[in-house]
């Protein structure tokens, strides 16, 4: 029977909040350390770690934070950022790109929210039946 | 939790930065503290930073980040305090109540130039770490509103 999933009911959009998450603290690791010598700023790609997920079925369930990591192992590799001026230091840090990047992760992330607190307001009203 | 962590990567980042800060502080106040021999002239002092990979703060090990031996590092730490080895500055002062036989007293190897720009530069540092944490806090305290 089709019955209603949480699954199925939220689509990738619980994915995508703790993936732009975990992105957040990458980002983050990035702009703490933009003064360490020899440190080489991180990121992910999210675009292909997101094509991978709706690919390889969303159906399956994940009851723990950590099932997250099960499907989208191969994909997920944490990717060193090209300088567009490296420093003297070795540091590849840009502190304005990071920023730029951290703020539209953050938007992306309170989209994905909304997107999962309209899925809610339906789940809810069609609960109510009003 | 990884919004979590972000409040102990922000944090470790101003905790550094005010580090840095505070070495800047010193250095600068002590530009012109005369001594009459070369070992206990005071030397421009500069805090050395590093990745922290910290176990503690990683919680979810098992994590694809960390499956490969990959870590994303949970923020930055200040591993020691240096000395710089610059030459110090010697002047003949006879008058001075510091000076040595040969009349010369031992300024410090601060150079105030680069301490007003290292200042600059960790403040706007501490406050890069500072805006991070705001926006950490507000998709976090959105996040407690989920489905109301």
């Amino acid at each position: 029977m089709g019955s209603i999933n949480f699954n199925n009911a939220l689509g990738v959009h619980p994915d995508a909040m703790l993936l732009r998450a975990k992105r957040a603290e990458i980002l983050a690791n990035n702009l703490a350390n933009s003064d360490t010598p020899g440190f080489k700023a991180r990121d992910i790609n999210f675009q292909a770690i997101l094509a991978k997920e709706a690919q390889s079925g969303l159906a399956m369930s994940s009851t723990n934070s950590a099932h997250i990591s099960a499907r989208t192992g191969r994909s997920s590799e944490l990717l060193f950022r090209n300088p567009s001026q490296p420093s003297i230091d070795g540091n590849t840090v840009d502190s304005q790109l990071e920023q730029t990047i951290f703020s539209r992760n953050a938007m992306d992330y309170n989209s994905s929210f909304e997107f999962l607190n309209g899925k809610f307001k339906g789940l809810k009203s069609a609960i109510r039946g009003e | 939790m990884s919004l979590g962590n972000i409040f102990d990567i922000a944090g470790s980042g101003m905790n550094a930065q005010s580090m840095r800060l505070n070495t800047t502080a010193s250095n600068i106040a002590n530009a012109e503290s005369a001594s009459s021999s070369i070992d206990e002239t005071y030397r421009a002092r500069k805090p050395f930073f590093a990745v922290m990979h910290n176990e503690f703060l990683n919680v979810n090990k098992h994590n694809q980040f960390h499956s490969k031996g990959e870590e994303i590092g949970a923020g930055v730490e200040v591993k020691g305090i240096v000395e710089s080895d610059a030459p110090l500055q010697p002047r003949f002062q006879p008058d001075h109540p510091l000076a040595n036989e040969e009349g010369y007293v031992y300024y410090p190897n601060v150079n105030v130039v680069e301490e007003m720009t290292d200042m600059m530069s960790s403040s706007r540092s501490y406050q890069m770490n500072v805006e991070v944490l705001k926006t950490a806090k507000q998709m976090l305290q959105r996040t407690l509103m989920l489905g109301e």
